[in-house]
């Protein structure tokens, strides 16, 4: 018994006591790497999910065909999707169009400038602010699904209230490989 | 004269409280992020400025790419039981609950019904591989079997969840009209008018 006090005592009366090591280390590289992760992180979850672009069909009224809306000649404006990212555009009938046709390219340069005027310009016709612009679109066999998705995007950059997709018809084809934009 | 000594403060600060938390928003960010499952079809598809993101439930993929190859995939594993015993009972096939339970984890698949056994009992990088699926499912006026799929994937939403499926549209860029148009076709017979398009978001200036 006493000799083991004795022993403690020395032991703490030794101060052979190893330098205590100081509790910091330097987290500064580790907070950053942390924060790279979360960055990272955030991103990929939100900006990795596919945007989805609602579209609307007209309903094919199998039941009763003549059952169809009839549409102003000025209002209405028809977008022809072509081959080689090209649009050909005329306003009112295919036979005697009141405007066009024109080919242009998808964009800021090309059909926006056009739904832009032509928004503006229907109503002052019609005189009547709920009576805008239609524009229907009829991509061709050559078109693509980009191009479908294109004008649809451009529909709502210009913010056009009412489009609709169609079909396009042999007048039309015949048209578009006039001016060589079907192949 | 006292000499003023200026005190130098220490510049370090303790960063253990904000390195608690980086971690904890870490963690957070690695279990919520759902790892994303390999496609049997990748398709690039095109971009627009439209910013609605797609819901994760109550929905139906369409995927159209190389050539018109068709695949499709519906959300939630419940509905994928419940829409592959429609379509057993349809073309009867028999399945056992062992590969039911295996298709209710697969995302998406494109083989004829009559392959779909097969499919069901390869495991998942076997799946993928190339040559498996290069058919596609069929969706000509003789065998559409595409449409038979979507009607049992609304029922089965509907059974479900009680809810409406939406459908979408995934298809590549490059992909030509007339094989979207066949697909958009489909859906408009069974009277589906309002679908939406999958896209990218676009980053350049448009």
């Amino acid at each position: 018994m006493a000799a083991d006090v004795e022993v403690k005592d020395d032991g703490k009366g030794g101060k052979v006591r190893s330098k205590k090591q100081a509790g910091r280390v330097d987290l500064t590289a580790m907070v950053d790497l942390a924060f790279l992760l979360i960055t990272f992180f955030m991103l990929t979850t939100s900006l990795s999910k596919p945007h989805a672009m609602d579209v609307a069909m007209p309903d094919k009224n199998q039941e009763n065909k003549e059952d169809l809306l009839e549409l102003a000649d000025n209002r209405t404006m028809t977008i022809l999707l072509g081959s080689d990212n090209k649009i050909e555009y005329y306003m009112g009938l295919l036979d005697s169009p009141l405007e066009g046709p024109t080919v242009t390219d998808y964009g800021k340069d090309g059909i926006r400038p056009v739904l832009l005027e032509q928004l503006k310009r229907v109503p002052q016709v019609t005189g009547d602010p709920d009576k805008g612009l239609i524009v229907v679109i009829r991509p061709s066999d050559k078109s693509n699904y980009r191009n479908l998705v294109d004008i649809l995007d451009e529909m709502k950059i210009v913010d056009a209230k009412q489009y609709m997709i169609g079909d396009i018809g042999t007048a039309e084809i015949e048209l578009l490989t006039r001016e060589g934009i079907y192949n | 004269m006292a000499k003023f000594k200026v005190k130098k403060k220490s510049t370090l600060v303790d960063m253990t409280a904000m390195t608690d938390v980086s971690f904890l928003l870490l963690t957070f960010f690695i279990l919520t992020a759902t790892a994303r499952q390999p496609e049997p079809l990748p398709v690039d598809t095109p971009a627009s400025t439209v910013q609605m993101k797609v819901p994760d439930t109550n929905i139906g993929i369409i995927t159209v790419g190389g050539d018109g190859k068709l695949f499709f995939g519906v959300g939630g594993q419940q509905i994928r039981i419940n829409m592959l015993n429609r379509i057993s009972e349809k073309y009867n096939l028999s399945f056992t609950e062992d590969e039911k339970q295996r298709f209710a984890l697969i995302e998406g698949f494109g083989v004829p019904v009559g392959g779909l056994k097969q499919l069901i009992n390869m495991d998942n990088s076997e799946r993928m591989s190339s040559g498996i699926q290069n058919s596609g499912i069929p969706a000509d006026s003789v065998d559409n079997q595409l449409k038979e799929w979507i009607l049992a994937a609304r029922y089965a939403t509907k059974e479900v969840n009680d809810a409406e499926m939406r459908v979408a549209i995934k298809g590549d860029a490059k992909e030509s009209y007339p094989s979207i148009k066949k697909v958009i076709d489909i859906l408009q017979d069974q009277k589906i008018n309002k679908f939406s398009l999958l896209t990218n978001l676009r980053s350049e200036d448009y």
